[in-house]
């Protein structure tokens, strides 16, 4: 393989682009990116991020990941504020846009990563209207989230919105959150633990609206948004609106590539696609039938599907369970696993009335998930042993194994304490 | 030196936290493999405490994201940290943990950019 085109210049881009090298990939490496910014870290978007007031607050620099040098040793060929439009399987191209001219880009292998896009609300889009997915949305809202004191309703209840909420909360903005379901994050955490996040905003002075649906929003005839009617009729004022009702795949784009597509790009557990030359990683990938929208899943699969790229069959699989964190109203959750609805949650330590206590949910005798709120010690010891097994199934010396693509598993040794200042990447024109 | 703890209330793999006062970084005391060592507390990629991480041999692993960074050092040896940690000289005498902070404003050193 001489030329590996990264579509994606985010987290799971970037990560892609680093095992390439870490793999030893010495040809040229292509990485597209749709948006302008080199990668940066998204997690503080709707966090401290919108909370630090300007000009004291965080910028674009300090969420970079990955500095000058290394950039220099991946010796990358940088496509950014290009946007991919097409893959051809057959002529080994992608067709890139870059809002001047379209052409297609040779390439022997390809890492599909393009992550997701916020789902939006139909209608024509009106001022005031926010998502929260990249720097320049979080810029836009930070800026106008400052500018007076917005009356802000929020629109959807899971991580984002609830992070987001937590945020206005913190700067004294009256905050609604409206909610479809009759209670937000069922799906992701079961019926009793969810209850435990929704209550995390009352505490706080958040008003949590369940069980209606948005039924349009209505402008003030500027086209700025005054208000959100709900499916019950209820007119919520709203100087800000932000929407926070899931992302869809950006698979758009591979429409007509002949790659299968459902809810994603469709792909075993090691990434690869039904054309062996194409991997697909992060928010895109659906692996075996599961597609995660998690920091650490876009830093965790790149390696694996890099793996069998280079290898040109699946030699490798990612299964380390999903992880996740949310920082919101002060407290820090994690939830590794994948708890299901009717499984059994029974408390380990701590007291949810305190917010602070570790859980874990268990099936048929067995633990598929641990969620803690403000326990991280004790988490970080049972999401290792969800990681290995359970004590039985470690190796001889008892010691358990460091989770799947956790340490190590991405070999970019770019940042090894062994490695001083050495680059293993190729020199620049190679 | 600051004091820390005593002896005994910082085991083998154990990590204590102390906050010194409002301006000086919250500081980590580790003992791994019956050696002591004191970082700053902050992981240097995100805000995550590494007195809550796993110890094993001379590494911590940060609790949120799996940074490792070395004890002796303060340096990450795998990603996503990037920017090594300030490290601290601890002691230990009379049953008694103490830390003297490095001096405010020292960088870290250069040479750790790995």
């Amino acid at each position: 393989m001489r030329t590996v085109t990264v579509v994606g210049a985010s987290l799971a881009g970037l990560y892609a682009a680093r095992a390439l090298r870490g793999e030893g990939f010495d040809g040229r490496l292509v990485i597209v990116g749709a948006e302008r910014h080199r990668p940066y870290d998204r997690p503080p978007l709707s966090k401290s991020f919108l909370t630090q007031r300007p000009p004291a607050a965080m910028e674009l620099e300090d969420l970079r990941l990955c500095d000058q040098d290394e950039e220099d040793a991946l010796a990358a060929e940088w496509h950014l504020g290009t946007r991919a439009t097409a893959l051809d399987t057959a002529a080994r191209t992608v067709t890139v846009d870059d809002g001047r001219t379209v052409r297609p880009l040779r390439t022997d292998g390809v890492v599909i990563a393009t992550g997701a896009v916020p789902r939006t609300l139909p209608g024509p889009p009106l001022a005031g209207v926010h998502v929260l997915r990249t720097y320049d949305d979080a810029h836009a809202l930070r800026t106008a989230l400052h500018d007076g004191t917005p009356r802000v309703v929020v629109i959807g209840g899971g991580f984002i919105g609830a992070e987001a909420a937590s945020s206005c909360a913190a700067l004294g903005l009256p905050v609604t959150v409206v909610e479809a379901a009759p209670l937000p994050l069922v799906p992701q955490l079961g019926p009793d633990l969810a209850r435990i996040c929704a209550d995390l905003h009352a505490g706080h002075g958040v008003r949590l609206l369940c069980g209606t649906g948005v039924a349009g929003l209505r402008d003030d005839g500027t086209g700025r948004v005054r208000a959100v009617e709900l499916a019950d009729g209820r007119l919520l004022d709203a100087d800000l609106v932000i929407v926070g009702i899931g992302v869809r795949p950006a698979a758009d784009w591979l429409t007509g590539s002949g790659l299968p597509l459902d809810d994603g790009v469709v792909c075993d557990a090691g990434g690869m696609t039904s054309v062996p030359q194409v991997v697909a990683a992060g928010d895109v990938a659906r692996c075996a039938g599961v597609r995660t929208e998690h920091w650490t899943g876009a830093t965790e699969q790149p390696a694996t599907a890099v793996r069998n790229l280079l290898a040109g069959s699946t030699v490798a699989r990612h299964e380390a369970p999903p992880y996740f964190w949310s920082d919101q109203y002060g407290v820090r959750l994690q939830l590794a696993g994948r708890p299901g609805p009717r499984d059994a949650v029974r408390i380990v330590e701590g007291d949810p009335g305190e917010r602070s206590f570790l859980a874990v949910c268990e099936r048929d005798g067995r633990t598929t998930a641990a969620f803690a709120v403000d326990r991280p010690r004790p988490f970080m010891r049972l999401r290792r042993r969800l990681a290995t097994g359970p004590p039985g199934d470690r190796g001889p010396s008892g010691t358990p194994a460091a989770p799947a693509g956790a340490p190590g598993a991405a070999s970019w040794p770019y940042c090894s304490a062994a490695s001083g200042r050495r680059c293993a990447g190729p020199t620049p024109g190679v | 030196m600051i004091p820390v703890c005593r002896t005994e209330d910082l085991p083998e793999g154990g990590a204590v936290r102390i906050e010194i006062d409002a301006t000086t970084p919250a500081i980590a005391v580790f003992r791994s493999e019956g050696v002591l060592y004191a970082l700053d507390d902050r992981c240097s990629h995100q805000d995550a405490s590494l007195s809550e991480g796993w110890v094993e041999g001379c590494q911590v692993e940060c609790p949120l994201h799996a940074a490792l960074f070395d004890l002796r050092t303060g340096r990450p040896s795998c990603l996503p940290a990037r920017r090594p940690v300030r490290t601290h000289e601890v002691t230990e005498a009379d049953g008694m943990i103490h830390v003297r902070p490095a001096a405010r404003g020292t960088a870290v050193r250069e040479d750790a950019y790995a």
